[in-house]
Protein backbone atom coordinates (compact mmCIF):
# COMPACT_ATOMS: atom_id res chain seq x y z
CA UNK A 1 0.00 0.00 0.00
CA UNK A 2 2.62 2.12 1.10
CA UNK A 3 5.09 1.47 -2.38
CA UNK A 4 1.77 2.39 -4.12
CA UNK A 5 1.35 5.39 -2.21
CA UNK A 6 4.63 6.51 -2.93
CA UNK A 7 4.44 8.05 -6.38
CA UNK A 8 1.72 10.14 -5.37
CA UNK A 9 3.43 11.16 -2.35
CA UNK A 10 6.54 12.03 -4.16
CA UNK A 11 4.84 13.99 -6.48
CA UNK A 12 3.12 15.89 -4.17
CA UNK A 13 6.64 16.44 -1.84
CA UNK A 14 7.95 17.40 -5.40
CA UNK A 15 11.29 17.89 -6.51
CA UNK A 16 11.94 21.91 -5.29
CA UNK A 17 15.02 22.15 -8.12
CA UNK A 18 12.83 20.60 -11.11
CA UNK A 19 10.26 23.13 -10.03
CA UNK A 20 12.41 26.12 -10.64
CA UNK A 21 12.46 25.15 -13.91
CA UNK A 22 9.05 26.29 -14.59
CA UNK A 23 8.23 29.92 -13.64
CA UNK A 24 5.64 30.29 -10.93
CA UNK A 25 2.46 31.77 -12.98
CA UNK A 26 0.24 33.87 -10.36
CA UNK A 27 -2.62 34.17 -12.55
CA UNK A 28 -3.56 30.32 -13.05
CA UNK A 29 -2.47 29.60 -9.56
CA UNK A 30 -5.00 32.03 -8.42
CA UNK A 31 -7.45 30.63 -10.40
CA UNK A 32 -6.66 27.10 -9.30
CA UNK A 33 -7.24 28.35 -5.78
CA UNK A 34 -9.80 29.99 -6.05
CA UNK A 35 -12.12 27.29 -8.32
CA UNK A 36 -10.93 24.61 -6.12
CA UNK A 37 -11.74 26.00 -2.79
CA UNK A 38 -15.32 27.33 -4.54
CA UNK A 39 -15.81 24.16 -5.99
CA UNK A 40 -15.05 22.52 -2.72
CA UNK A 41 -17.12 24.93 -0.47
CA UNK A 42 -20.16 23.77 -3.00
CA UNK A 43 -19.74 20.36 -2.49
CA UNK A 44 -19.74 20.15 1.13
CA UNK A 45 -22.87 22.31 0.95
CA UNK A 46 -24.53 19.70 -1.24
CA UNK A 47 -23.06 16.83 0.56
CA UNK A 48 -24.98 18.66 3.78
CA UNK A 49 -28.06 18.95 1.83
CA UNK A 50 -28.16 15.71 0.68
CA UNK A 51 -27.64 13.97 4.40
CA UNK A 52 -30.17 16.56 5.46
CA UNK A 53 -32.80 15.69 3.21
CA UNK A 54 -32.19 12.36 3.24
CA UNK A 55 -32.24 11.95 7.09
CA UNK A 56 -35.65 14.13 6.66
CA UNK A 57 -37.15 11.83 4.98
CA UNK A 58 -36.34 8.99 6.61
CA UNK A 59 -37.79 10.18 9.75
CA UNK A 60 -40.78 10.94 7.96
CA UNK A 61 -41.20 7.56 6.05
CA UNK A 62 -40.12 6.13 9.24
CA UNK A 63 -42.64 7.91 11.66
CA UNK A 64 -45.41 7.55 8.98
CA UNK A 65 -44.54 3.83 8.88
CA UNK A 66 -44.63 3.03 12.31
CA UNK A 67 -48.39 5.11 12.58
CA UNK A 68 -51.56 4.08 11.43
CA UNK A 69 -54.94 6.04 11.97
CA UNK A 70 -58.60 5.24 11.92
CA UNK A 71 -61.30 7.32 10.79
CA UNK A 72 -64.57 6.43 12.67
CA UNK A 73 -67.79 8.37 11.33
CA UNK A 74 -70.64 7.09 13.41
CA UNK A 75 -74.17 8.58 13.32
CA UNK A 76 -74.85 10.65 16.46
CA UNK A 77 -75.68 8.33 19.59
CA UNK A 78 -73.40 5.52 18.33
CA UNK A 79 -70.15 7.23 18.32
CA UNK A 80 -69.00 6.65 21.86
CA UNK A 81 -69.73 3.03 21.44
CA UNK A 82 -68.15 2.59 17.88
CA UNK A 83 -65.08 3.90 19.38
CA UNK A 84 -64.79 1.56 22.35
CA UNK A 85 -65.44 -1.44 20.06
CA UNK A 86 -62.69 0.00 17.71
CA UNK A 87 -60.30 0.68 20.87
CA UNK A 88 -60.87 -3.35 21.70
CA UNK A 89 -60.16 -4.33 18.49
CA UNK A 90 -57.16 -2.61 17.95
CA UNK A 91 -56.24 -3.79 21.24
CA UNK A 92 -56.84 -7.10 20.64
CA UNK A 93 -55.23 -7.30 17.22
CA UNK A 94 -51.65 -8.57 17.45
CA UNK A 95 -48.76 -6.46 16.23
CA UNK A 96 -50.77 -3.30 17.84
CA UNK A 97 -48.55 -1.39 20.41
CA UNK A 98 -50.78 1.45 21.54
CA UNK A 99 -54.25 2.25 20.25
CA UNK A 100 -55.45 5.97 21.32
CA UNK A 101 -58.39 8.10 20.51
CA UNK A 102 -57.24 11.60 20.11
CA UNK A 103 -58.70 14.60 22.57
CA UNK A 104 -60.71 17.11 21.26
CA UNK A 105 -57.91 19.56 22.01
CA UNK A 106 -55.63 16.91 19.40
CA UNK A 107 -57.90 17.16 16.88
CA UNK A 108 -58.75 20.90 17.33
CA UNK A 109 -54.59 21.68 16.80
CA UNK A 110 -54.85 19.56 13.43
CA UNK A 111 -57.53 21.60 12.34
CA UNK A 112 -56.11 24.97 13.24
CA UNK A 113 -53.96 25.76 10.37
CA UNK A 114 -57.11 25.86 8.19
CA UNK A 115 -60.15 26.69 10.22
CA UNK A 116 -58.09 29.10 13.02
CA UNK A 117 -57.87 28.74 16.53
CA UNK A 118 -61.08 29.13 18.48
CA UNK A 119 -63.06 25.85 15.63
CA UNK A 120 -66.25 24.89 18.17
CA UNK A 121 -64.99 21.32 17.41
CA UNK A 122 -67.26 19.56 19.46
CA UNK A 123 -70.32 20.82 17.76
CA UNK A 124 -69.04 19.90 14.45
CA UNK A 125 -69.75 16.25 13.05
CA UNK A 126 -66.09 15.97 13.10
CA UNK A 127 -65.09 11.97 12.63
CA UNK A 128 -62.85 10.54 15.56
CA UNK A 129 -59.26 9.74 15.15
CA UNK A 130 -57.67 7.11 16.61
CA UNK A 131 -53.93 6.90 16.09
CA UNK A 132 -52.50 3.26 16.05
CA UNK A 133 -48.70 2.11 17.24
CA UNK A 134 -47.91 -0.20 15.63
CA UNK A 135 -44.76 -3.03 16.77
CA UNK A 136 -42.19 -3.45 14.87
CA UNK A 137 -43.54 -6.32 13.20
CA UNK A 138 -45.89 -4.96 12.44
CA UNK A 139 -49.94 -5.93 11.89
CA UNK A 140 -52.22 -7.81 9.53
CA UNK A 141 -53.80 -4.86 7.59
CA UNK A 142 -55.74 -6.79 5.43
CA UNK A 143 -57.34 -9.01 8.30
CA UNK A 144 -57.39 -5.94 10.55
CA UNK A 145 -59.67 -3.94 8.18
CA UNK A 146 -61.82 -7.24 8.31
CA UNK A 147 -62.61 -7.49 11.55
CA UNK A 148 -63.25 -3.68 11.77
CA UNK A 149 -65.78 -3.75 8.64
CA UNK A 150 -67.64 -6.27 11.17
CA UNK A 151 -67.70 -4.99 14.24
CA UNK A 152 -67.29 -0.74 13.98
CA UNK A 153 -68.90 0.10 10.69
CA UNK A 154 -68.07 3.68 10.42
CA UNK A 155 -64.31 2.87 10.94
CA UNK A 156 -61.38 3.82 8.02
CA UNK A 157 -58.20 2.25 8.80
CA UNK A 158 -55.31 4.39 6.74
CA UNK A 159 -51.80 2.52 7.19
CA UNK A 160 -49.83 5.71 5.65
CA UNK A 161 -48.99 3.45 2.28
CA UNK A 162 -50.09 6.17 0.00
CA UNK A 163 -48.02 9.25 2.10
CA UNK A 164 -45.07 6.98 2.57
CA UNK A 165 -44.67 5.64 -0.97
CA UNK A 166 -43.47 9.08 -2.47
CA UNK A 167 -41.87 10.38 0.48
CA UNK A 168 -39.37 7.22 -0.11
CA UNK A 169 -39.31 8.25 -3.99
CA UNK A 170 -38.52 11.66 -2.92
CA UNK A 171 -35.69 10.87 -0.52
CA UNK A 172 -34.18 8.63 -2.98
CA UNK A 173 -34.39 11.39 -5.95
CA UNK A 174 -33.15 13.62 -3.25
CA UNK A 175 -29.90 11.88 -3.01
CA UNK A 176 -29.34 11.22 -6.49
CA UNK A 177 -29.65 14.39 -7.10
CA UNK A 178 -27.43 15.28 -4.40
CA UNK A 179 -24.72 12.65 -6.23
CA UNK A 180 -25.41 13.99 -9.57
CA UNK A 181 -24.44 17.78 -8.58
CA UNK A 182 -21.35 16.42 -6.67
CA UNK A 183 -20.76 14.70 -9.74
CA UNK A 184 -21.25 18.19 -11.64
CA UNK A 185 -18.99 20.32 -9.58
CA UNK A 186 -16.20 17.37 -9.93
CA UNK A 187 -16.47 17.71 -13.49
CA UNK A 188 -16.68 21.41 -13.39
CA UNK A 189 -13.31 21.55 -11.63
CA UNK A 190 -11.95 19.27 -14.08
CA UNK A 191 -12.72 21.55 -16.48
CA UNK A 192 -11.52 24.77 -15.20
CA UNK A 193 -8.43 23.23 -13.89
CA UNK A 194 -7.35 21.93 -17.41
CA UNK A 195 -8.47 25.39 -18.54
CA UNK A 196 -5.86 26.66 -16.02
CA UNK A 197 -3.10 24.43 -16.95
CA UNK A 198 -3.50 24.42 -21.10
CA UNK A 199 -3.04 28.46 -19.88
CA UNK A 200 -0.14 27.77 -17.66
CA UNK A 201 1.63 25.61 -20.72
CA UNK A 202 0.44 28.11 -23.43
CA UNK A 203 2.47 30.83 -21.21
CA UNK A 204 5.49 28.54 -20.91
CA UNK A 205 5.66 27.31 -24.44
CA UNK A 206 9.46 28.53 -24.39
CA UNK A 207 10.15 26.91 -21.67
CA UNK A 208 8.73 23.79 -22.56
CA UNK A 209 11.00 24.04 -25.95
CA UNK A 210 14.24 24.76 -23.96
CA UNK A 211 13.98 22.39 -21.80
CA UNK A 212 13.31 19.84 -24.84
CA UNK A 213 16.03 21.04 -26.85
CA UNK A 214 18.47 19.74 -23.73
CA UNK A 215 16.62 16.72 -23.38
CA UNK A 216 13.60 16.57 -21.18
CA UNK A 217 10.98 14.10 -21.83
CA UNK A 218 7.35 14.77 -22.13
CA UNK A 219 7.02 13.14 -18.70
CA UNK A 220 9.81 15.38 -16.76
CA UNK A 221 7.95 18.02 -18.04
CA UNK A 222 4.43 17.31 -17.43
CA UNK A 223 5.77 16.57 -13.80
CA UNK A 224 6.22 20.11 -12.60
CA UNK A 225 2.94 21.24 -14.27
CA UNK A 226 0.73 18.26 -12.77
CA UNK A 227 2.46 19.01 -9.29
CA UNK A 228 1.71 22.65 -8.82
CA UNK A 229 -1.81 22.43 -9.82
CA UNK A 230 -3.01 19.05 -7.76
CA UNK A 231 -0.76 21.02 -5.01
CA UNK A 232 -2.51 24.15 -5.69
CA UNK A 233 -5.89 22.23 -5.96
CA UNK A 234 -5.36 20.51 -2.45
CA UNK A 235 -4.90 23.60 -1.17
CA UNK A 236 -7.87 25.73 -2.37
CA UNK A 237 -9.59 22.63 -1.89
CA UNK A 238 -8.43 22.48 2.15
CA UNK A 239 -9.96 25.96 2.02
CA UNK A 240 -13.09 26.10 0.82
CA UNK A 241 -14.01 22.55 2.89
CA UNK A 242 -12.83 24.32 6.08
CA UNK A 243 -14.71 27.62 5.22
CA UNK A 244 -17.94 25.31 4.65
CA UNK A 245 -17.49 23.56 7.44
CA UNK A 246 -17.49 26.12 9.99
CA UNK A 247 -20.33 27.99 8.36
CA UNK A 248 -22.61 24.52 8.49
CA UNK A 249 -21.13 24.15 12.40
CA UNK A 250 -22.64 27.76 13.09
CA UNK A 251 -26.00 27.11 11.84
CA UNK A 252 -28.58 26.35 14.26
CA UNK A 253 -29.32 22.71 16.08
CA UNK A 254 -32.33 20.71 14.19
CA UNK A 255 -33.58 19.49 17.77
CA UNK A 256 -33.63 23.06 18.70
CA UNK A 257 -35.70 24.53 16.04
CA UNK A 258 -37.04 21.36 14.57
CA UNK A 259 -37.37 22.48 10.85
CA UNK A 260 -36.05 21.46 7.53
CA UNK A 261 -33.02 24.15 7.07
CA UNK A 262 -32.07 23.85 10.29
CA UNK A 263 -30.74 19.92 10.07
CA UNK A 264 -28.07 21.18 7.22
CA UNK A 265 -24.98 19.73 9.27
CA UNK A 266 -23.10 16.23 9.31
CA UNK A 267 -23.21 13.63 11.96
CA UNK A 268 -20.60 11.10 13.21
CA UNK A 269 -19.35 9.58 10.23
CA UNK A 270 -20.87 11.93 7.66
CA UNK A 271 -17.95 14.22 8.82
CA UNK A 272 -15.94 11.73 6.32
CA UNK A 273 -17.38 12.65 3.67
CA UNK A 274 -16.16 16.60 3.81
CA UNK A 275 -13.03 15.56 4.75
CA UNK A 276 -12.58 13.46 1.46
CA UNK A 277 -13.72 16.60 -0.77
CA UNK A 278 -9.51 17.58 -1.05
CA UNK A 279 -8.63 14.60 -2.02
CA UNK A 280 -10.98 13.99 -4.23
CA UNK A 281 -10.23 17.32 -5.53
CA UNK A 282 -6.38 16.73 -5.59
CA UNK A 283 -6.91 13.80 -7.47
CA UNK A 284 -9.21 15.59 -10.21
CA UNK A 285 -6.56 18.09 -10.38
CA UNK A 286 -4.24 15.52 -11.18
CA UNK A 287 -6.27 13.74 -13.11
CA UNK A 288 -7.27 16.91 -15.68
CA UNK A 289 -3.43 18.37 -15.60
CA UNK A 290 -1.64 15.32 -16.36
CA UNK A 291 -4.12 15.21 -19.69
CA UNK A 292 -4.11 18.43 -20.72
CA UNK A 293 -0.39 18.50 -20.10
CA UNK A 294 0.69 15.91 -22.11
CA UNK A 295 -2.12 16.91 -25.14
CA UNK A 296 -0.43 20.26 -24.95
CA UNK A 297 3.00 18.94 -25.40
CA UNK A 298 1.91 15.78 -27.81
CA UNK A 299 0.43 19.30 -29.93
CA UNK A 300 3.62 21.86 -29.38
CA UNK A 301 5.78 19.21 -30.51
CA UNK B 1 42.02 13.05 -34.00
CA UNK B 2 40.63 10.44 -35.97
CA UNK B 3 37.50 10.61 -37.49
CA UNK B 4 35.11 7.44 -36.74
CA UNK B 5 31.61 6.30 -37.38
CA UNK B 6 29.01 8.43 -38.32
CA UNK B 7 26.87 9.79 -35.87
CA UNK B 8 24.78 12.08 -37.95
CA UNK B 9 24.25 11.11 -41.49
CA UNK B 10 21.15 13.15 -43.85
CA UNK B 11 20.15 10.88 -47.00
CA UNK B 12 18.93 12.81 -50.26
CA UNK B 13 16.89 14.80 -47.60
CA UNK B 14 14.76 17.36 -49.04
CA UNK B 15 13.03 20.05 -46.51
CA UNK B 16 9.97 22.42 -47.96
CA UNK B 17 8.13 25.21 -45.45
CA UNK B 18 5.08 27.02 -46.67
CA UNK B 19 4.97 24.61 -49.72
CA UNK B 20 8.46 25.76 -51.11
CA UNK B 21 11.76 23.61 -50.73
CA UNK B 22 14.55 25.12 -48.70
CA UNK B 23 16.62 22.47 -50.43
CA UNK B 24 16.20 19.35 -51.43
CA UNK B 25 18.89 15.93 -52.45
CA UNK B 26 21.18 16.59 -49.68
CA UNK B 27 23.33 14.20 -48.05
CA UNK B 28 25.86 14.84 -45.47
CA UNK B 29 27.65 12.71 -42.84
CA UNK B 30 29.42 13.89 -39.82
CA UNK B 31 31.73 11.10 -38.36
CA UNK B 32 32.57 10.82 -34.78
CA UNK B 33 35.27 13.31 -33.91
CA UNK B 34 35.03 15.00 -37.11
CA UNK B 35 34.92 19.44 -37.35
CA UNK B 36 32.44 20.86 -39.48
CA UNK B 37 31.56 24.44 -40.82
CA UNK B 38 28.32 24.69 -42.31
CA UNK B 39 28.37 28.45 -44.25
CA UNK B 40 26.18 30.06 -46.87
CA UNK B 41 23.92 33.27 -47.47
CA UNK B 42 21.21 34.19 -44.75
CA UNK B 43 18.04 32.43 -45.81
CA UNK B 44 19.96 29.48 -47.17
CA UNK B 45 18.60 27.27 -44.69
CA UNK B 46 21.35 26.68 -42.38
CA UNK B 47 19.73 26.67 -39.27
CA UNK B 48 17.15 24.28 -40.52
CA UNK B 49 19.82 21.63 -41.67
CA UNK B 50 20.89 22.19 -37.67
CA UNK B 51 17.75 21.48 -36.86
CA UNK B 52 17.29 19.05 -39.05
CA UNK B 53 20.36 17.22 -36.89
CA UNK B 54 19.03 17.15 -33.74
CA UNK B 55 15.41 16.12 -34.62
CA UNK B 56 13.58 19.60 -33.81
CA UNK B 57 12.85 19.36 -37.05
CA UNK B 58 11.85 16.21 -39.90
CA UNK B 59 12.82 15.75 -43.01
CA UNK B 60 9.67 16.11 -45.93
CA UNK B 61 11.64 13.62 -47.79
CA UNK B 62 14.90 11.39 -47.87
CA UNK B 63 16.13 10.11 -44.11
CA UNK B 64 17.84 11.58 -41.44
CA UNK B 65 19.74 9.13 -39.13
CA UNK B 66 20.99 10.00 -35.47
CA UNK B 67 23.47 7.57 -33.73
CA UNK B 68 22.23 5.07 -36.36
CA UNK B 69 18.84 5.68 -36.29
CA UNK B 70 16.13 7.07 -38.65
CA UNK B 71 14.86 10.54 -36.90
CA UNK B 72 11.21 9.93 -38.05
CA UNK B 73 10.39 6.72 -36.66
CA UNK B 74 11.73 8.38 -33.33
CA UNK B 75 9.23 8.72 -30.60
CA UNK B 76 9.32 12.26 -28.62
CA UNK B 77 10.88 10.61 -25.64
CA UNK B 78 13.47 8.67 -28.30
CA UNK B 79 14.31 12.37 -29.68
CA UNK B 80 14.72 13.59 -26.23
CA UNK B 81 17.62 10.67 -25.53
CA UNK B 82 19.36 11.63 -28.57
CA UNK B 83 19.07 15.22 -27.21
CA UNK B 84 21.08 14.05 -24.71
CA UNK B 85 24.01 13.01 -26.68
CA UNK B 86 23.93 16.02 -28.99
CA UNK B 87 24.91 19.46 -27.34
CA UNK B 88 23.57 22.34 -29.04
CA UNK B 89 24.30 26.08 -28.80
CA UNK B 90 22.07 28.15 -30.30
CA UNK B 91 22.59 31.93 -31.73
CA UNK B 92 20.09 33.26 -29.57
CA UNK B 93 21.40 30.71 -26.29
CA UNK B 94 17.77 30.27 -25.47
CA UNK B 95 17.84 30.14 -21.50
CA UNK B 96 15.43 30.37 -18.68
CA UNK B 97 15.63 33.88 -17.45
CA UNK B 98 14.61 33.34 -13.98
CA UNK B 99 17.68 30.61 -13.40
CA UNK B 100 20.75 31.32 -12.65
CA UNK B 101 23.55 30.94 -15.34
CA UNK B 102 24.70 27.33 -12.82
CA UNK B 103 21.13 26.59 -13.06
CA UNK B 104 21.24 26.69 -16.59
CA UNK B 105 23.76 24.78 -17.17
CA UNK B 106 22.96 22.20 -14.64
CA UNK B 107 19.68 21.79 -17.11
CA UNK B 108 20.23 19.08 -19.50
CA UNK B 109 21.73 17.17 -15.82
CA UNK B 110 18.90 17.64 -13.95
CA UNK B 111 16.36 16.63 -16.86
CA UNK B 112 18.24 13.97 -17.37
CA UNK B 113 18.14 12.95 -13.32
CA UNK B 114 21.75 12.86 -12.92
CA UNK B 115 21.77 16.34 -11.45
CA UNK B 116 23.41 14.83 -7.64
CA UNK B 117 26.73 13.66 -9.89
CA UNK B 118 27.83 16.73 -11.40
CA UNK B 119 27.97 19.59 -8.91
CA UNK B 120 31.80 19.76 -8.67
CA UNK B 121 31.51 18.91 -12.72
CA UNK B 122 29.68 22.40 -13.29
CA UNK B 123 32.01 24.19 -11.25
CA UNK B 124 35.01 23.46 -13.03
CA UNK B 125 33.05 23.45 -16.73
CA UNK B 126 32.31 27.17 -15.39
CA UNK B 127 36.10 27.80 -14.35
CA UNK B 128 37.01 26.61 -18.05
CA UNK B 129 34.17 28.51 -19.67
CA UNK B 130 35.46 31.61 -17.52
CA UNK B 131 32.27 32.18 -15.68
CA UNK B 132 32.81 31.28 -12.11
CA UNK B 133 32.31 34.55 -10.82
CA UNK B 134 28.67 35.15 -12.95
CA UNK B 135 27.52 31.87 -12.16
CA UNK B 136 24.35 33.37 -9.89
CA UNK B 137 23.53 36.02 -12.53
CA UNK B 138 20.98 35.39 -14.53
CA UNK B 139 21.36 35.29 -18.03
CA UNK B 140 19.59 38.74 -18.87
CA UNK B 141 22.58 39.95 -16.45
CA UNK B 142 25.45 38.49 -18.81
CA UNK B 143 27.22 40.40 -21.99
CA UNK B 144 26.64 38.30 -25.38
CA UNK B 145 29.67 36.84 -25.28
CA UNK B 146 29.30 35.37 -21.20
CA UNK B 147 25.79 34.30 -22.47
CA UNK B 148 27.40 32.31 -25.71
CA UNK B 149 29.98 30.83 -23.59
CA UNK B 150 27.26 29.32 -20.90
CA UNK B 151 25.78 28.03 -23.44
CA UNK B 152 28.59 26.29 -24.46
CA UNK B 153 28.88 24.94 -20.78
CA UNK B 154 24.86 24.15 -21.21
CA UNK B 155 26.07 22.08 -24.33
CA UNK B 156 28.58 19.88 -23.33
CA UNK B 157 27.84 19.41 -19.46
CA UNK B 158 26.40 15.92 -20.58
CA UNK B 159 29.57 15.22 -22.57
CA UNK B 160 27.50 14.27 -25.53
CA UNK B 161 29.11 12.86 -28.34
CA UNK B 162 28.11 15.99 -31.05
CA UNK B 163 28.26 19.64 -30.33
CA UNK B 164 26.56 21.97 -33.19
CA UNK B 165 26.21 25.45 -32.87
CA UNK B 166 24.74 27.93 -34.33
CA UNK B 167 26.46 31.35 -35.73
CA UNK B 168 28.30 31.24 -31.94
CA UNK B 169 30.06 33.79 -32.44
CA UNK B 170 27.81 35.89 -34.23
CA UNK B 171 27.08 38.65 -31.41
CA UNK B 172 30.55 38.75 -30.25
CA UNK B 173 33.97 40.70 -30.68
CA UNK B 174 36.82 39.15 -32.28
CA UNK B 175 38.69 38.33 -28.97
CA UNK B 176 35.82 36.29 -27.21
CA UNK B 177 35.21 34.50 -30.99
CA UNK B 178 38.45 33.57 -30.99
CA UNK B 179 37.93 32.03 -26.98
CA UNK B 180 34.89 30.15 -27.96
CA UNK B 181 36.82 28.72 -31.32
CA UNK B 182 39.11 27.41 -28.86
CA UNK B 183 36.68 25.86 -26.74
CA UNK B 184 35.07 24.11 -29.29
CA UNK B 185 38.48 22.91 -30.96
CA UNK B 186 39.43 21.27 -27.66
CA UNK B 187 36.14 19.65 -27.78
CA UNK B 188 36.88 18.23 -30.67
CA UNK B 189 40.33 16.54 -29.54
CA UNK B 190 38.49 15.39 -26.75
CA UNK B 191 36.31 13.14 -29.70
CA UNK B 192 33.42 15.36 -30.16
CA UNK B 193 31.94 15.97 -33.73
CA UNK B 194 31.72 19.67 -34.06
CA UNK B 195 29.67 21.23 -36.50
CA UNK B 196 29.30 25.49 -36.40
CA UNK B 197 26.85 26.99 -38.77
CA UNK B 198 28.81 30.52 -39.20
CA UNK B 199 29.14 33.23 -41.68
CA UNK B 200 32.67 34.20 -40.31
CA UNK B 201 35.11 33.26 -42.87
CA UNK B 202 38.17 34.57 -40.60
CA UNK B 203 37.07 32.09 -37.88
CA UNK B 204 37.09 29.24 -40.86
CA UNK B 205 40.13 30.56 -41.37
CA UNK B 206 41.91 30.22 -38.09
CA UNK B 207 40.23 26.79 -37.13
CA UNK B 208 41.96 25.35 -40.21
CA UNK B 209 45.22 26.16 -39.18
CA UNK B 210 44.66 24.64 -36.03
CA UNK B 211 42.30 21.52 -36.81
CA UNK B 212 41.25 19.34 -39.47
CA UNK B 213 38.11 20.59 -40.54
CA UNK B 214 35.52 20.50 -43.95
CA UNK B 215 32.93 22.78 -45.10
CA UNK B 216 29.82 22.51 -46.11
CA UNK B 217 28.35 25.43 -48.25
CA UNK B 218 24.95 25.57 -48.21
CA UNK B 219 23.71 27.75 -51.55
CA UNK B 220 20.59 27.53 -53.65
CA UNK B 221 18.96 24.12 -51.90
CA UNK B 222 22.54 22.48 -52.14
CA UNK B 223 25.66 21.37 -50.04
CA UNK B 224 28.83 21.67 -51.90
CA UNK B 225 31.93 20.21 -49.69
CA UNK B 226 34.41 22.82 -49.83
CA UNK B 227 37.34 20.15 -48.59
CA UNK B 228 39.89 22.26 -47.61
CA UNK B 229 39.75 25.06 -49.55
CA UNK B 230 37.32 28.11 -48.89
Amino acid sequence: MIDRLRPFLALIKGDPQADRAVPPTGFTARLTVFTAGAMAFLAVFALALSFATGRVADRWAEELARTSTLRISAPEGQAVAQLAAAITVLETTPGIAQARALTPDEQRALLEPWFGPDLPIETLPIPQLVEIIEEDEGYDTKGLRARLQAEVPGAVLDDHTRWRAPLVDAAERLRALGWLVLLLIGAATAAMITLAAQSALSANAQVIRVMRLVGAKDTYIARAFVRRFTVRALIGAVIGVVTASALILLMPDAEVAGGFLTGLRFRGAEWIWPLLVPVLAAVVAFAATRHAAFRTLREQS
Amino acid sequence: MAVGAPVIELDNVAYSYGGTELFSNLSVSLPQGSFHFLTGPSGAGKTTLLKLCYGELHATRGEVRLFDKPAHEMDRDAVASVRRRIGVVHQDCQFLDHLTVTENVALPLKVAGRDSEGAGDIDDLMAWVGLSRQSQQTPPQLSGGERQRAALARAVIMSPDVIIADEPTGNVDWEMSQRLLSLLIELNRMGKAVLIATHDLNLIRTAKSQVSSRVLRLKGGQIQQAGADL
